[in-house]
């Protein structure tokens, strides 16, 4: 009976099995890799928005608290967009000519509100609670990052699961004192890891790990 | 058409025979080829099916096997494709100018009433952002006590309902408001002039003292106008029954927490009708099953149709509408007054003995209830009893009524088309209601209607009337307008809106407000000017009034002072009337779900299963089973009903619990024109209804016609099977042996079996729920609270057929019957099912992606970013709580529905299990709460949407590792237990054991 296969084949075969797993294992890993790109995640991409609105300016340059604006964080899921008028309390006075700024002087005289190209997306399927969080003494630039740096909004964190997991399972990382919650001078190195988990535990922070925590 | 269906020829058996010359030749490898080029011959199958049709293809594949697969794959391709793009961009649009108070993210809760059948219910609205999206009841207001109905829940939905009108229409033709302003304004000037001669007035409005005092000022401008009202569930036959006893119409209203005894006389006090949420409330409160309870009330139930009363009660007796008045005089002999009494059946004779004696040992705390839909004899034969029992004062106390007309609602209506066809009405304004649908068939009032020179409807949809009108108006919804009701003890609540008018609609003061010249006068003007005017008070104190009136969602002070009122001296009955003749009867009932028809549009109604029949989407000719037997009917049958002339096709539902002889047919279907969901369900009873005989007539003719209706009922099982699923005991085995009383023959009581596997232990909170079936009357409410809180969707009638309905929380109806017994004294047993969350859940070792888990805290998580739909969990629970997306079932399209959403649950999209998380959004945001307070959750701080809803608080929700919890407390009860606890699942829901208190006379037999 003839010969079916070449000799050939066994180098052929060889090559496809080890190919098939290396290949595959490639793909994997560039899917992984394309999933946890800015290019996904949008992390350190500015975002456009229709006021070319600088936090660098307002937190930096005039020091402006984060409440001013974000006026529900303490008392809300949501930490709250400013309305037109909060703009204007300031803007009616300064720069109140600036070709920048028409957008929100055309809102508050038409009582259009400004729509806001959202930087920080959680999917539909994650409930995210800002108050609480404020409550348990993580500060505002442990996920936002270096606002006071960022003349264009962008973001700092993935917001992927695992990231938020990896503070769920130690919080005490990320726990700083209440009073300096919206300092986004706050350096975590001010404190040692006992002192951390001491301020954990007199916030009584439980993070929790269940699911129903986050999806509902 | 499949050759099946085709009728059967004769086999051609030379087809055959060629077939087996041929292969008689071949042998091996050639036999086999030549057997199967044979057999796909085009003779060969068509002779195959013809031999044996059962065999044939029941239906022809659409697509062939590989056309398929290609298909499948290349969307498989796309899907995955479409899959794998960025989050798109969202908007964050805050306002530009922010209103006070408001919260983004939290909700804010506004107290208002809605009115039904003639009285409010109070209610406090939850909105989000401007978004009015549930429905809760405020536990201020005397007819809600924090509790609503079905009715209420499913209200919201009404709101958003896309098919509500959304302009005026002149003719059919969409025009604007200021156009018909402009047309009326120049009619009523005319009118006018002529001191309102021609201009007549028919609303439906209810209780409210707003809309009474305006139509009483339309007589200064308009001195000879006439204003009718109509409303097919009315009371007229209470008002009739009243005037006959005292000789002037009353109000009553009960308190059922006094009461001991109580006799309900063909009245569904409990699932319909004005204070029906406080009369469960106080009704369940009479009969707590607790250990050591020293009493419980006990409820006589006289009727023809199992309603939730009877389903309750005590001792049941099934009548014909007609002899429910020989009955009650049964029963006023007995005690003694002078009343003429027809003879009843043995049973019956019992029966009344026992009540009257019940009544008569209990004199002061008992009480007997007639129905809207009883006679004026029995009502007054009701009073009479009360009255010389000396319940009157105590169980039960009368007021003036709620709405002083001149005259009763059937005659006020003949009165108008009277006047219609004498050509006395020239403009008529129909405000509120669907008369063209649900006016008394003799009156022909569409007909009539069509005859008046210019007409006008206010509606909320473009229904049968606004459809013979010259103009119609868009009704604004009650949760978008100004107003005012009135509770069934008379307290009055001021509606308020919660949201500008959708479509643009006007309500009926603004519509009246217009026609006594008062312009384009807002509601809220014409309101707050009348309790000005009726509180006596101006500037800060009046201001002061008017918001704590609006906060409290009560107006202080305003509950109706009791009247005392004396038998009339004259007071006789007479003789008995004649006994029946033996034919049908026909009773007629207001429906669960569409009530007068107003909510035929309204899905979750329509998808909510009847209360008994748990029939989805259709209502039903229910006729007892042996009544079902003699005319060989069954479920599904069409019938036709005749009855003077007047004639009606229904599909029969055989019910145990009927009263044999007597058919009843619910109201509000048969729309004509509905919106897309209500038009053409169901069949339209009012054809057989007339002013004179509302509730019932007699003397019915049915004949079969042979043809089929498929009705969709959510439980096709009526028996437990001796399983103890919902368990039962009487009230006085319990008293003597807690824990004896309703164990089961059969399995364990044991909550938690003992098993090889060592527990999880639960440390922290570890969420529960008790459900006392003792206390629950099945009103669905519950089903329908789950559905608007956590965004459930309506799956349709087809497939609930498929068993694809997607309720959480389902209630089973249970049929028990005493041994040797006839099927009409059946009794009932209500069983919440929820998920149990169960700490062994079957459900989750089977997930092979871990999308249903369990939490530290004891709940059985589902999460739907995970499920692919394997549907493994659901094949796996023993209690078929889960439900699956079999195609996506909610609406992401249509704008308006979207506003109702609760934005705190996930939507599910198609391929994904869900069921009852035991409202984990209300838990996270109590925890929050209190921990940004910094104190430890309380027992009862977290109450989830059917807990909060349950008008007789049959469900209890709180931490059973909390010793001093309310179901830790009720978890330790003797009668106390796990659904199917036997297999091991270890429920984290659990049930207390249903008493009855059933009369010792009367039992035994």
């Amino acid at each position: 009976m003839a010969q079916i296969f070449h000799p050939s084949f066994n180098t052929l075969s060889k090559v496809s099995i080890f190919g098939a797993v290396f290949f595959l294992g490639a793909a994997v890993w560039g899917w992984d890799m394309l999933l946890r790109s800015p290019y996904n995640t949008q992390v350190d991409v500015a975002r456009e928005q229709p006021v070319p609105f600088s936090h660098k300016h307002h937190v930096a340059g005039l020091g402006i608290d984060c409440r001013f604006c974000h006026s529900s964080v303490e008392d809300s899921s949501f930490a709250g967009i400013p309305p037109t008028k909060t703009c204007m309390g300031c803007h009616s006075m300064v720069w109140k000519d600036a070709a920048m700024l028409a957008p929100v002087r055309e809102s508050f005289q038409s009582d259009r509100p400004i729509p806001w190209t959202r930087v920080h997306d959680l999917p539909d399927f994650a409930y995210f609670d800002h108050s609480i969080h404020v409550k348990k003494g993580i500060g505002c630039t442990t996920c936002h990052g270096q606002v006071d740096e960022m003349p264009l909004t962008w973001r700092t964190a993935t917001l992927n699961m695992d990231w938020c997991l990896d503070c769920h399972r130690d919080p005490a990382a990320n726990v700083r004192p209440r009073a300096r919650v919206f300092d986004v001078h706050w350096d975590a190195r001010g404190l040692d890891d006992a002192e951390r988990a001491a301020l954990a535990a007199s916030y009584d922070v439980k993070s929790r790990l269940d699911c129903s925590t986050c999806h509902r | 058409m499949t050759n099946a269906e085709s009728p059967r020829t004769a086999p051609d058996l030379r087809a055959i025979d060629a077939i087996r010359a041929e292969l008689s030749s071949a042998r091996g490898d050639d036999f086999w080829h030549r057997l199967e080029e044979l057999s796909a011959r085009p003779a060969f199958q068509d002779w195959l099916q013809q031999e044996f049709p059962s065999q044939a293809p029941r239906f022809v594949p659409a697509l062939e096997r590989r056309e398929f697969l290609r298909l499948m794959g290349a969307s498989l391709g796309v899907v995955g494709l479409a899959a794998c793009t960025r989050q798109p961009d969202e908007r964050i649009v805050p306002f530009a100018r922010a209103p006070e108070y408001v919260v983004p993210g939290q909700p804010r809760y506004f107290a208002s009433a809605l009115t039904l059948g003639g009285a409010a219910l109070g209610v406090l609205v939850e909105s989000h952002m401007g978004r009015p999206t549930k429905i809760e009841g405020n536990p201020d207001h005397p007819a809600s006590l924090g509790a609503t109905d079905a009715l209420a829940q499913a209200a919201i939905l009404s709101l958003y309902d896309p098919d509500r009108s959304h302009s005026c229409l002149r003719a059919g033709q969409i025009d604007t408001w200021s156009a018909f302003t402009g047309e009326l304004s120049g009619r009523l000037e005319r009118l006018a002039a002529l001191q309102g001669q021609g201009l007549s007035i028919l609303h439906a409005g209810e209780s409210s003292p707003t809309l009474a005092d305006q139509l009483a000022r339309l007589s200064t401008r308009f001195p000879r106008a006439r204003v009718h009202r109509w409303t097919p569930v009315h009371r007229d036959q209470e008002r009739a029954g009243a005037e006959l006893a005292f000789g002037r119409d009353v109000g009553t209203h009960y308190h059922l927490d006094r009461a001991e005894v109580v006799l309900a006389l063909e009245a569904d006090l409990l699932g319909s009708g004005p204070g029906a949420v406080r009369y469960a409330r106080d009704f369940a409160h009479g009969r707590l099953g607790r250990a050591g309870a020293a009493g419980m009330n006990r409820l006589y139930a006289v009727e023809s149709t199992l309603s939730l009363t009877g389903a309750m009660a005590d001792e049941r007796l099934a009548l014909r509408p007609s002899e429910v008045e020989g009955f009650a005089r049964r029963v006023a002999r007995e005690l003694g007054l002078a009343v003429e009494a027809p003879a009843l059946d043995a049973f019956a004779e019992r029966f009344a003995v026992a009540a009257a004696r019940a009544l008569d040992a209990r004199r002061g705390a008992g009480l007997v209830v007639a129905g809207r839909e009883a006679d004026p004899a029995v009502h007054a034969l009701a009073h009479t009893i009360n009255y010389e029992l000396g319940n009157t004062g105590a169980t039960l106390e009368h007021t003036d009524p709620l709405d002083d007309l001149a005259r009763p609602a059937a005659a006020d209506l003949r009165a108008l088309v009277e006047d219609v066809r004498a050509r006395r009405v020239d403009t008529l304004l129909v405000l509120g209601g669907n008369p063209a649908y649900d006016a008394p068939a003799e009156l022909d009032f569409a007909g009539a209607l069509a005859s008046v020179p210019f007409r006008v409807h206010l509606s909320a949809q473009v229904d049968e009337t606004s459809a013979l009108c010259h103009w119609h108006v868009p009704e604004a919804h009650a949760l978008e307008s100004w107003g005012d009701a009135r509770a069934h003890d008379g307290t009055v609540t001021i509606v308020q809106p919660l949201i500008a008018p959708l479509f643009g609609g006007k309500s009926a003061l603004e519509l009246l407000a217009f026609v006594l010249g008062e312009g384009e006068k807002s509601a809220y003007e014409t309101l707050r000017e009348r309790w000005r005017a009726k509180s006596g008070l101006a500037g800060a104190d009046f201001e002061r009034f008017w918001r704590e009136a609006l906060h409290d969602g009560v107006v202080a002070g305003t509950g109706a002072p009791g009247v005392e009122v004396h038998l009339r001296s004259s007071l006789d009955f007479g003789a008995s009337p004649a006994t029946a003749t033996g034919g049908l009867e026909l009773a007629l009932r207001p429906d669960a779900s569409t009530f007068d028809g107003r909510f035929a549009n309204n899905a979750w109604l329509q998808e909510l299963p009847r209360p008994i029949t748990r029939l989805v989407w259709d209502n039903a000719l229910l006729i007892g089973p042996r009544t079902a037997r003699e005319r060989e009917l069954e479920n599904g049958d069409v019938v036709e009903l005749a009855h003077e002339g007047r004639h009606l096709r229904a599909p029969v539902w055989v019910v145990p619990g009927q009263a044999e002889g007597t058919l009843t047919l619910h109201l509000g279907y048969g729309r004509r024109r509905a919106g897309a969901l209500g038009t053409g369900v169901g069949c339209d009873a009012y054809a057989l209804r007339t002013g004179e005989r509302p509730w019932f007539v007699t003397g019915v003719e049915l004949v079969r016609t042979g043809e089929r209706h498929e009705l969709v009922t959510v439980q096709k099982h009526p028996s437990q099977e001796h399983r103890s699923l919902a368990r039962v005991a009487t009230f006085d085995r319990f008293r003597a042996d807690p824990l004896g009383a309703t164990r089961p023959e059969h399995g364990t009581s044991e909550l938690a079996p003992p098993s090889l596997y060592p527990g999880f232990p639960y440390e922290g909170h570890a969420w529960g729920m008790v459900i006392d079936l003792n206390a629950c009357i099945g009103c669905n409410a519950c089903m329908i609270a789950c559905q608007a809180e956590n965004n459930i969707p309506v799956v349709g009638k087809g497939q609930v057929a498929n068993g694809r309905e997607m309720h959480w929380i389902r209630i089973d109806r249970y049929y028990e019957e005493p041994a040797g017994t006839v099927d009409e004294r059946v009794t009932v047993v209500h069983q919440p099912v929820p998920c149990m969350h169960c700490e062994n859940a079957p459900c989750e070792v089977v997930c092979p992606v871990g999308a249903t888990v369990h939490s530290s805290e004891g709940l059985n998580e589902m999460v739907y970013n995970r499920c692919v739909g394997t549907r493994y969990c659901s094949n796996n629970c023993p209690y078929k709580v889960r439900r699956f997306n079999f195609f996506p079932y909610a609406d992401f399209e249509t704008e308006s529905l979207k506003l109702q959403r609760n934005p705190d649950v996930t939507v599910r999209s198609r391929g994904v299990m869900e069921k009852c998380t035991y409202c984990v959004q209300r838990i996270n945001q109590a925890r929050i709460q209190a921990q940004k307070e910094e104190r430890p959750l309380r027992d009862g701080e977290i109450v989830s949407a059917c807990q909060a809803v349950c008008p007789t608080q049959a469900i209890v929700f709180g931490d059973v590792n909390d010793e001093a919890s309310a179901v830790a407390r009720l978890r330790k009860e003797p009668h106390h237990y796990g659904l199917l606890a036997e297999l091991g699942t270890r429920p984290r829901t659990t049930y207390l054991a249903k008493l009855r208190n059933p009369d010792a006379e009367l039992s035994g037999t």
